[in-house]
């Protein structure tokens, strides 16, 4: 078995306000031609660094590293002219039309003038991108940019491809698209690393490698991984409809490692095989999946959390309407990125709003939060027009901005009293309040520790401590999973859901299709429209009756547009 | 394989003319920039005070007092206003509304008869620049009055002072500073804009990914160079242009000794562009730095706009490090006094030295690597 890759104690640091943070942590690896490994891990466990690495981008501090039988980084320009490689923001050039940018790159691959015609018609065939020959990159979707970087990066046939998370953010059906048409350029004798940040993905890889903080956690085919978990892995159906009451059972129950909601129903990982008693009559045992068993593995790590004290808030449900939006639009220049979504929330309610990066989500929540006046139609939340002052309004909803909107430099405390200050909030209550919110999040520990040394779990609950600092009744939280690791993921949900049984109304976007399940009603939006509305278990169902190969609601939205696509081209 | 590099080359070069076509904000610094501020000195900056407006104040009048007077209504630096009263001047020059008092006595006439007529001269110092030029002037008026007056071969030992001015006939402070100007775009476009273009690469992950293909180093450096080489040329010899054609300044110098210094510094800035942008790897920070380093400089430290022979003596040591210096140096000697080899090769020397020191670390800098 010939190696295409080799690290021997790979380690590699990098300085960072005095310190040295460690990026990979003696790392050994050995991966035969041809294999397809899938790097998972969270922001920051080291994925782009190890690929840095492979691409002889970066040199490592200690051990040694071979790839393709050259030695890094001695050989780098050797290696380099071989692989291909697809960093995160590949460097599309966004004036280029999507031809120029792939015959540019085609002549610094110095490809031969016959066989590169061949090629760019395979290509541009495969990907769907012919009709879109003469675009400028710039005006092209989410989607169809990451087809066109992967079309550049497959002009030749490299022996290693080394892919930087392609499939983040864009929708599932040209996430499918794009693994397709990777299996379907390159040869078997291709070695693959695709590092990603979605389980399913790494579950159609021959072999899996977990990393979290530069560590391997976990390191096998799936169906290893999945070995681990026999017997451990069960379903519940609620009889009632109502998963949620159940999930936050689980979650505070010792015998349980994991607990996630899929298809209307409870999936739990029990700490040992068989031992059931006491948790509910109805369990099913089931196969698990790839995200079962990391997430079990991280559990593993994790000391457990102390039990979570209760946030003082009387319940308040009921059926109000706290958020109410009718015929929303919203255009940039001659682009509509929303465009006539109608929907209401009740308070108390968990509303989800999801769809792919670009889909409109975050336009539609600016435009709710007052941050962004809409082009048509209304929006109204608590009866207020947020557009339109109502300082008032926006003193009783919280907000929670992408990637955090934190101050890195300042330490966790401060970023709270900020909160607090910029909320309002009267000082002989600040104290109080700061204490409260970090013992509700698990920020004691932390508390003094400067917030860009925490990793991306903590950062998300400092952000949600932060923007519930004054107690809102409405809570907006954009894209708040994005990049943390699926254990730290659950237990945000669980966090959300106890607020919603508590009465805060709780309206959040995400592009990860499966957290829909813990919503109670969710909107499923693509370029600016609406696919479907309603409960997630209502909407996989209305869709299983017409797919009945719709497993989740991943399944069920890859099914919708394609309808919708199929619609419009008749 | 070297085929293969002219190819690669070629393929950069198509891609980089591409888009700085297409974008905007290459295009303004490039072009629009240039002709702002060639306008702006051409036609609204002038180190020459003109029309100064001057109270004349005369509480007696007489044929002596007249004649003066003409003498600065005269002149065509002075704007005159007739007064009796020093009150009122005083008050006109509180509301700056005159530069200066020229005050007569009550018997200036009879006094000028005996030899001995002060008179009183007054200048508003605010702007101490100015103000010196203002008193040259007046001054100038004064004698040139009393010259004309005395009949011809009274001047005590037959002294007649005939000055000439060389090089800058007019005393025009326009044909002194467009010239200068040639530096002032060159760092534009040498610099600034090829910082922001790289560092846009580093910013997009373009570099990222050209790295890892074969594309060397060598070529990659030199399809930065290139274009904004002949484009800096193109905007060094607009400026030219304009400045022979529109402004009327003399070209005195040959045009090769012209096109080898300015090379030479366009290279040095294209390789101070280079290394910020591979510094920073980001547009805002190379922009701020360019600013600081190379523009700021350009401007305040070349001789372009100030005399660097006024400035305190550790300004002028520092001026010897600002490459802009040098050129502009040679700019105002080709411009105005001809191919003064002496001066031009010293520049060269200089600008080459820098150009190939900077050359050195870029090249060292641009190893494919993200280090």
């Amino acid at each position: 078995m010939k190696e295409a890759i080799r690290l021997e104690n790979v380690s590699r640091t990098f300085p960072q306000r005095g310190q040295r943070i460690v990026a990979i942590r003696e790392l050994s690896l050995s991966v035969p031609v041809g294999q397809r490994l899938a790097l998972v891990g969270p922001d920051g466990a080291g994925k782009t660094t190890l690929l840095r690495l492979l691409a002889g981008l970066l040199a490592p501090d200690t051990g040694r590293l071979r790839v393709l039988g050259r030695e890094l980084p001695a050989e780098a320009a050797a290696v380099q002219a071989e692989i291909g490689y697809l960093p995160q923001r590949f460097g599309l050039y966004d004036d280029l039309t999507v031809a120029e940018n792939l015959t540019l790159w085609a002549d610094l691959y110095g490809l031969a003038r016959e066989a590169r015609r061949e090629r760019l018609a395979t290509l541009l065939q495969a990907s769907g991108l012919a009709p879109f020959q003469n675009r400028l990159a710039r005006e092209l979707s989410g989607g169809m940019r990451q087809k066109l970087a992967l079309a550049v990066v497959l002009l030749r046939t490299p022996p290693l491809l080394l892919l930087d998370e392609p499939s983040v953010g864009i929708d599932p059906l040209s996430r499918r698209e794009l693994w397709e048409l990777t299996q379907r350029l390159v040869g078997p004798e291709t070695t693959i690393v695709w590092s990603t940040a979605y389980l399913e993905e790494a579950e159609r890889c021959e072999r899996v490698l977990v990393l979290q903080e530069g560590r391997r956690i976990a390191d096998g085919s799936p169906a290893e991984l999945r070995a681990e978990l026999a017997g451990r892995v069960f379903r519940l159906v609620p009889g009632d409809g109502r998963p949620r009451p159940w999930f936050l059972q689980f979650w505070r129950h010792p015998a349980v490692v994991d607990v996630a909601v899929r298809g209307g129903a409870l999936r739990l990982v029990t700490r040992e095989p068989g031992k059931t008693a006491g948790l509910a009559p109805d369990l099913e045992p089931v196969a698990a999946r790839l995200e079962d068993a990391v997430v079990a593995r991280l559990a593993a790590l994790d000391p457990p959390s102390p039990p979570d004290p209760e946030l003082p808030r009387p319940p308040v449900r009921g059926p109000e309407v706290v958020i109410e939006v009718q015929q929303l639009a919203r255009d940039f220049g001659d682009f509509r990125a929303v465009d006539g979504l109608t929907f209401s929330v009740r308070r108390g309610e968990i509303f989800g709003l999801l769809g792919p990066n670009g889909a409109g989500k975050s336009t539609t929540f600016r435009m709710l939060c007052g941050l962004l006046p809409p082009s048509g139609g209304r929006a109204e939340v608590l009866g207020f027009d947020l557009s339109r002052a109502a300082r008032h309004a926006r003193a009783r909803i919280g907000y929670m901005a992408q990637r955090f909107g934190l101050s890195p430099d300042l330490p966790v405390r401060a970023n709270l009293a900020f909160a607090a200050a910029a909320y309002g909030l009267p000082l002989w209550r600040r104290r109080r309040r700061i204490r409260e919110l970090a013992e509700a999040f698990a920020l004691l520990p932390v508390l003094e520790r400067p917030t860009h040394e925490l990793p991306p779990g903590f950062r998300q609950r400092l952000a949600m401590a932060a923007a519930l600092v004054h107690d809102p009744e409405i809570l907006f939280l954009d894209e708040p999973t994005s990049g943390v690791d699926p254990l730290a993921r659950r237990a945000f949900w669980y966090r959300i859901a106890r607020l919603a049984e508590a009465g805060t109304t709780v309206l959040v976007t995400t592009h990860f299709l499966d957290e829909a399940e813990y919503c109670d009603r969710v909107l499923i939006v693509d370029g600016g429209r609406a696919l479907a509305l309603g409960e997630p278990a209502r909407i996989l169902a209305d869709t299983r009756a017409r797919h009945p190969e719709v497993a989740d609601l991943e399944d069920a939205f890859v099914a919708l547009l394609d309808e919708r696509r199929r619609a419009r081209a008749a | 394989m070297r085929e293969n590099g002219a190819r690669r080359l070629g393929a950069l070069l198509r891609k980089e003319w591409r888009l700085v076509v297409r974008d905007p904000s290459s295009l303004a610094i490039a072009f629009v920039l240039p002709a702002i501020l060639l306008w702006l000195f051409g036609y609204g900056v002038s180190l020459d005070p003109r029309r100064i407006a001057v109270a004349f104040v005369e509480p007696v009048r007489s044929q002596a007092t007249r004649a003066l007077r003409a003498a600065f209504a005269g002149s065509p630096w002075f704007e005159v206003v007739e007064l009796r009263d020093m009150r009122m001047a005083v008050r006109l020059l509180d509301r700056g509304q005159v530069e200066a008092i020229v005050r007569l006595r009550d018997d200036f006439a009879d006094r000028l008869e005996r030899g001995d007529a002060p008179v009183q001269v007054i200048v508003d110092g605010v702007d101490a620049n100015t103000a010196r030029i203002v008193l040259g002037y007046v001054r100038g008026v004064l004698t040139q009055w009393l010259a004309r007056r005395a009949p011809p071969g009274t001047f005590a030992a037959g002294l007649r002072p005939e000055p000439r001015i060389w090089f800058n006939e007019e005393v025009n402070s326009r044909h002194f500073l467009i010239p200068g100007l040639v530096a002032i775009v060159m760092t534009l476009i040498g610099a600034l804009l090829t910082a922001l273009v790289v560092a846009r690469e580093w910013e997009q992950g373009s570099f990222e990914a050209l790295f890892v293909t074969p594309v060397r180093p060598g070529e990659l450096l030199l399809s930065k160079l290139l274009p904004y080489f002949l484009l800096g040329m193109g905007g060094m010899l607009a400026t030219v242009g304009f400045a022979v054609w529109l402004f009327g300044v003399p070209f005195r110098g040959s045009f090769a000794a012209l096109a080898l210094v300015c090379a030479l510094y366009l290279l040095l800035a294209l390789a101070f562009g280079l290394l910020v942008s591979g510094a920073a790897r980001n547009q805002f920070l190379a922009a701020q730095i360019t600013l600081f380093v190379a523009f700021l400089p350009a401007f305040m430290l070349s001789g372009f706009l100030f005399d660097l022979r006024s400035m305190p003596i550790a300004l002028q040591w520092l001026s010897l490090l600002v490459p802009a210096r040098w050129l502009v140096s040679s700019l105002q000697t080709l411009f105005l006094a001809g191919d003064v080899w002496g001066v031009v090769l010293r520049d060269a020397a200089v600008l080459g030295f820098g150009a190939a020191l900077l050359g050195l670390l870029v090249r060292r800098q641009l190893a494919k690597s993200l280090e």
